[in-house]
């Protein structure tokens, strides 16, 4: 019983991280179908930015652990989307009306060129998060331990899930983000600004992708230059799992994803964890190639 | 004029589309574009709303020139189209659509009093307002799509092939609608290939063959007209 209530939420926290990533997947396809094969390294970008600024500005010491974390993520994220909307800028709108291929490539030498880059400015060994600065609290939720950070990591990514889910399905921006996304000529008739859609889509998703990396940061403490590549591939499966392009989609199959990762990896093999995840892939491709949430309304002729 | 298109000239790669196009429209009218497949009417709507950008030629609302506006600059000059194939926003309610209508409206009254005439034009839409526009017959999915091009008040209406897929009672049933938005002083231009029942509405047509304007007329005179008949109402005393 104690080590499925660990794993679960040990799962969930790591399925929530897996959804954050996957969101950026899910909102860029569904804008633009086109997978930007460069996220994964956004993520990573996230996790270092997140160390020099926690290792440079002693964040937590000033303002209180909660508040440290928040300030963190919240900076993280910003510096994140911005470098999300430049690769835009530099790698995808030249190619905007060019065969869907020429993106794609374009996406993997942005990726190839960002893992470089974190590679060169911090070197090609892996980095510590000063855990010196963490909490290693440990609660008790029925009697059994569940420390602090996973809380705090499962928390911040509820929230920020919650938060763009009201956003897209509440708000005037959020409804033209989603007729974005259905048909791009007929949300220009209706007025909206396309281009500035995709901009904000492209500030969105990597910032998601950004908090996903400081929050893997935080509950692993540690970090390599290559890591945007499996758990850029993870969040594609679980963005694939809850039917990609759809939102809400991306969260449940992140948060599904962690959580049968994390039993696999318990009751059958930790060897086998990534293959598990990939596993699922396959069956999903098989038996509902739309994905668990992915819809088709069928169009009136 | 309302709206004055001027030697209007649209490619598509090195392929010439339009080969300077003349039309003019006055306020209050109805003006239909009639033509074949292929001939460049929707190209020609597509190109006054901004979506497509012409290769030389004047487009002029209100005197003023709006060529070179992106589309979403066009929909604020109060100009708005129901496109070819209704494209209403399948996974979004007949709510969430409409509302989209207005996406340009900062005035909340004005944008609850178009939504009370729409719902007044269409009652349909009323009733489903929360359905999903993708579940919608074809009839009130057209009825959605005009609806949701009113929605911001528009002063020129394009309408493109509203009657497409439509058995002929409901087609009929959106052309008298169309009157109403007309004589409630929206200027129309409307695209159709059922050319009886759009010369019967309009006030005026321009006849297209591939890419160029080759007759222009009031509807009456384009109606017996035995070139038109002959080309587009089904032959002779049809």
């Amino acid at each position: 019983m104690e080590q499925f209530f660990t794993q679960l939420t040990n799962g969930l926290a790591v399925g929530g991280i897996y959804a954050l990533i996957a969101l950026g997947y899910t909102m860029v396809y569904g804008v633009l179908k086109l997978i930007n094969f460069a996220h994964g390294d956004l993520f990573t970008i996230g996790a270092y930015l997140g160390l020099t600024l926690l290792a440079s500005l002693g964040l937590t010491g000033n303002v209180g652990t909660a508040g440290g974390i928040f300030f963190l993520v919240l900076m993280v994220m910003g510096l994140v989307g911005v470098i999300g909307i430049l690769l835009d800028r530099a790698a995808y709108k030249p190619l905007r009306t060019s065969p869907r291929l020429s993106a794609v490539v374009s996406a993997l030498g942005a990726s190839i060129v960002f893992s470089n880059t974190i590679m060169l400015v911090y070197g090609p060994s892996p980095r510590v998060y000063p855990q010196g600065l963490l909490p290693t609290h440990v609660f008790y939720v029925f009697g059994l331990p569940v420390p602090i950070m996973r809380i705090i990591i499962l928390a911040t990514s509820l929230v920020l899930m919650i938060g763009l889910y009201l956003f897209i399905q509440k708000t005037r921006t959020g409804t033209a983000i989603r007729a974005a996304a259905i048909d791009q000529g007929a949300a220009r008739l209706m007025g909206i600004n396309v281009d500035r859609v995709i901009m904000l889509v492209f500030f969105i998703g990597p910032a998601l992708g950004g908090a996903a990396g400081v929050m893997v940061g935080l509950h692993y403490g540690q970090i390599n230059f290559t890591m945007g590549w499996i758990y850029g591939l993870k969040a594609f499966t679980a963005a694939i799992l809850g039917g990609i392009g759809n939102i809400p989609g991306a969260m449940v199959g992140g948060l599904l994803l962690g959580v049968i990762e994390s039993m696999g990896a318990a009751y059958i093999s930790n060897a086998w964890k990534d293959a598990i995840a990939f596993f699922v892939l396959i069956l999903i491709l098989i038996i509902r190639p739309t994905g668990l949430l992915g819809e088709r309304v069928a169009e009136k002729i | 004029m309302i709206l004055d298109v001027r030697n209007l000239q649209v490619k598509y790669g090195n392929v010439k589309v339009l080969h300077g196009i003349n039309l003019a429209v006055k306020p209050g009218e109805i003006v239909c574009v009639l033509g074949a497949n292929g001939a460049g009417k929707s190209t020609t709507l597509n190109t006054i709303c901004g979506l497509v950008r012409p290769s030389s030629g004047e487009i002029l609302f209100d005197g003023k020139p709006i060529q070179r506006l992106t589309a979403f600059k066009i929909v604020e000059q109060k100009i708005t189209q129901a496109p070819e194939g209704r494209r209403v926003f399948g996974t979004l309610t007949v709510q969430e659509n409409l509302d989209l209508g207005a996406f340009t409206s900062k005035n909340r009254d004005r944008v609850q009093k178009s939504l009370k005439w729409i719902f007044e034009l269409f009652p349909r839409l009323a009733e489903r307002r929360s359905q999903l526009a993708g579940t919608l017959s074809g009839g009130e999915q057209q009825m959605l799509a005009i609806g949701r091009a009113l929605m911001s008040n528009p002063r020129l209406l394009l309408l493109d092939e509203p009657s497409l897929g439509l058995a002929p009672v409901l087609a009929r049933q959106i052309f008298k609608t169309i009157r109403e938005i007309n004589e409630s002083g929206v200027t129309v231009i409307l695209v159709e290939q059922n050319a009886r029942i759009a010369l019967k509405l309009a006030h005026r047509g321009y006849v297209m063959e591939l890419g160029k304007i080759v007759m222009e007329d009031t509807a009456s005179a384009l109606l017996e007209n035995p070139d038109v008949v002959q080309a587009y109402l089904g032959g002779a005393g049809a």
